[in-house]
């Protein structure tokens, strides 16, 4: 099974990324993601921009408005991501708590596979995406 | 299970192998170092659910497997009065009490991991043995889950796994990583473990047990392993490229009533982009190495050619004849030359594919063989001979022990009456 695990930095945007004063623990991420890829479970993975180099879309009613903002606070947005696979929950939050990072959360998620969908779904998504 | 168990059966599956191997290394020998380590796991059952997780689970087990380890040999070393036996585990006594699995580097970690894995896939033992072994040991998983996967009673896993730990004892099979030319005689031994487990778990059908599903990603997890502590090995790239690209195309090969659907008739919507990308990757690893592809490198680079094409008319057919004509040359078997015969037919029409056919029904043994009958009764319905297609498939019918490949293959006689 595969697990997401979004990190949520604790951070101010100004400190977001690497740079002079994190060298460190960035050192240290790279070798817990090395960790993960040598044992296997690492099925990829990413660090995102700070949400200004993004933006938002909202749905209303179907009807899409693009806004900068609003931002969240920085600790609620999330800066990164690694999709493994796990042979349980509770393997990938141990794997998670083994994060070197100094004020974060990990968020675990299960990934949804296409056998978790009712039949009507996955022949709905046949008929949208096959041939 | 309660909640505390299972996070610390978590920790196993996580440490268990790093455990086993640094343990093996010292004592010289996987069955004791099994021991030892389950030992350090009944200590942590004990313990870890009142005092909670330490903060290196890891280095806890070790130190707790060590104690033990120097309590028992103490204890032995007063009762047995083999001089030999006392001389070999003082020795690894010393080297126990010297050694600090704390400090050992990274690299000492992967050598032990990969000194595991060889010594599980010893060619002293067969398929089935190693099997179970690197199940065991490299996979943490127990006994009913072996069997359960394998579809074989507890007893006899048990009886297995008992069997191959002594023969590795009384064979005195160091525990090392071998290197040479002696690694390129044993890695193949190794990359079978790897496959067979694959496709144990690759032939479960959609409704089974997920212990026997779950072989796949295991199989993807310890090549993985492997590629990242044997990176200089095109075969293992080659390996790892394979599974993952056949692991692509889980979720298409079977309809809602389990029935098996055909690469050709897939639903391609389903392959998993992710795993088709690590696949490809994989295999540009194996090709960047010096040397020429092998079996498994071979194999990998037909499944990124059906991967790559978005639909199935668009498939390199040309290419896929030319590599099964490799892997002709290099791995010879009749069900090689069957699929180099539909690719043939594929690439270059139905005669070209018949043409082969001929060449191997009459060289080998391949007569009575139900999947030459069902491809030459393919080839010839391609080519408009629907009698000599029938036939052929009505053979192929009696030939076959499968019930479902039967009907299917009778079905196919008659609409071309």
């Amino acid at each position: 099974m595969r697990f997401m695990m979004f990190m949520y930095p604790e951070i101010e945007e100004k400190d977001w990324g690497p740079q002079e004063g994190n060298v460190e623990e960035f050192e240290a991420m790279s070798r817990y993601n090395e960790e993960l890829r040598k044992a296997g479970m690492l099925l990829s993975l990413d660090g995102l921009q700070p949400p200004s180099e993004g933006g938002f879309v909202k749905m209303t009613d179907g009807q899409a408005t693009i806004t900068d903002g609003p931002f969240a606070e920085a600790k609620e947005v999330v800066g990164g991501y690694w999709l493994i696979q796990a042979r349980s929950k509770e393997e990938a939050l141990e794997w998670a708590s083994r994060c070197p990072a100094q004020n974060c959360r990990i968020e675990v998620r299960r990934v949804f596979e296409m056998e978790d969908f009712p039949q009507e779904v996955q022949d709905a998504v046949e008929e949208n995406f096959g041939g | 299970m309660a909640g505390a168990e299972r996070a610390i059966e978590a920790v196993w599956r996580i440490e268990s192998a790093r455990l086993v191997a640094g343990l093996a290394r010292m004592v010289q020998d996987v069955g004791l170092a099994e021991d030892l380590a389950q030992d350090a796991l009944v200590a942590a059952l004990e313990k870890w659910p009142a005092d909670g997780v330490p903060d290196n689970p890891g280095a806890w087990l070790m130190a707790t497997a060590k104690n033990r380890a120097i309590d028992r040999m103490r204890r032995e070393a007063n009762f047995q009065s083999k001089q030999e036996e006392i001389a070999r585990e003082t020795g690894a006594l010393f080297a126990m009490e010297r050694s600090d699995f704390e400090a050992a580097a990274d690299e000492e970690i992967g050598d032990d991991l990969l000194a595991l894995i060889f010594t599980c896939c010893h060619p002293l033992l067969s398929p089935e043995a190693r099997v179970g072994l690197t199940l065991r040991l490299l996979g943490g998983l127990t006994t009913p889950e072996i069997a359960r996967a394998f579809l074989a009673s507890e007893a006899t896993v048990a009886q297995r796994l008992v069997r191959a730990k002594k023969t590795l004892r009384e064979a005195r099979v160091p525990f090392e990583v071998p290197r040479g030319a002696e690694l390129a005689k044993r890695l193949p031994s190794v990359l079978e473990v790897v496959y067979l487990i694959f496709n144990e778990g690759y032939a479960a059908s959609a409704g089974e047990d997920w212990v026997r599903r779950d072989l796949c990603e295991e199989a993807l997890r310890l090549g993985r392993i492997l590629a990242e502590l044997e990176p200089r090995e095109p075969e293992v790239h080659g390996l790892i490229a394979l599974l993952e690209t056949q692991a692509s195309r889980l979720a298409a090969r079977h309809g809602p009533n389990g029935e098996p659907i055909l690469l050709l008739d897939q639903d391609r919507g389903r392959w998993d982009p992710l795993l088709i990308v690590r696949g490809r990757r994989a295999l540009e690893r194996a090709e960047e190495l010096p040397g020429p592809l092998g079996p498994y490198g071979l194999q990998a680079a037909i499944a990124a050619c059906h991967a790559r094409a978005i639909r199935a008319e668009e498939t390199d057919w040309v290419r896929i004849a030319a590599l099964y004509d490799a892997l002709a040359q290099i791995r010879p078997s009749p069900v090689v030359e069957l699929n180099r015969a539909v690719a043939l037919g594929m690439a270059f029409g139905p005669e070209a594919g018949l043409a082969l056919l001929e060449e191997i029904a009459s060289e080998r043994q391949l007569a009575n063989n139900h999947l030459l009958h069902s491809v030459r009764g393919d080839l010839l319905e391609k080519a408009k001979r629907p009698d000599e297609a029938a036939t052929e498939f009505k053979r192929a019918a009696e030939l076959t022990q499968n019930a479902q490949e039967q009907h299917l293959l009778l079905e196919r006689a008659e609409a071309l009456a």
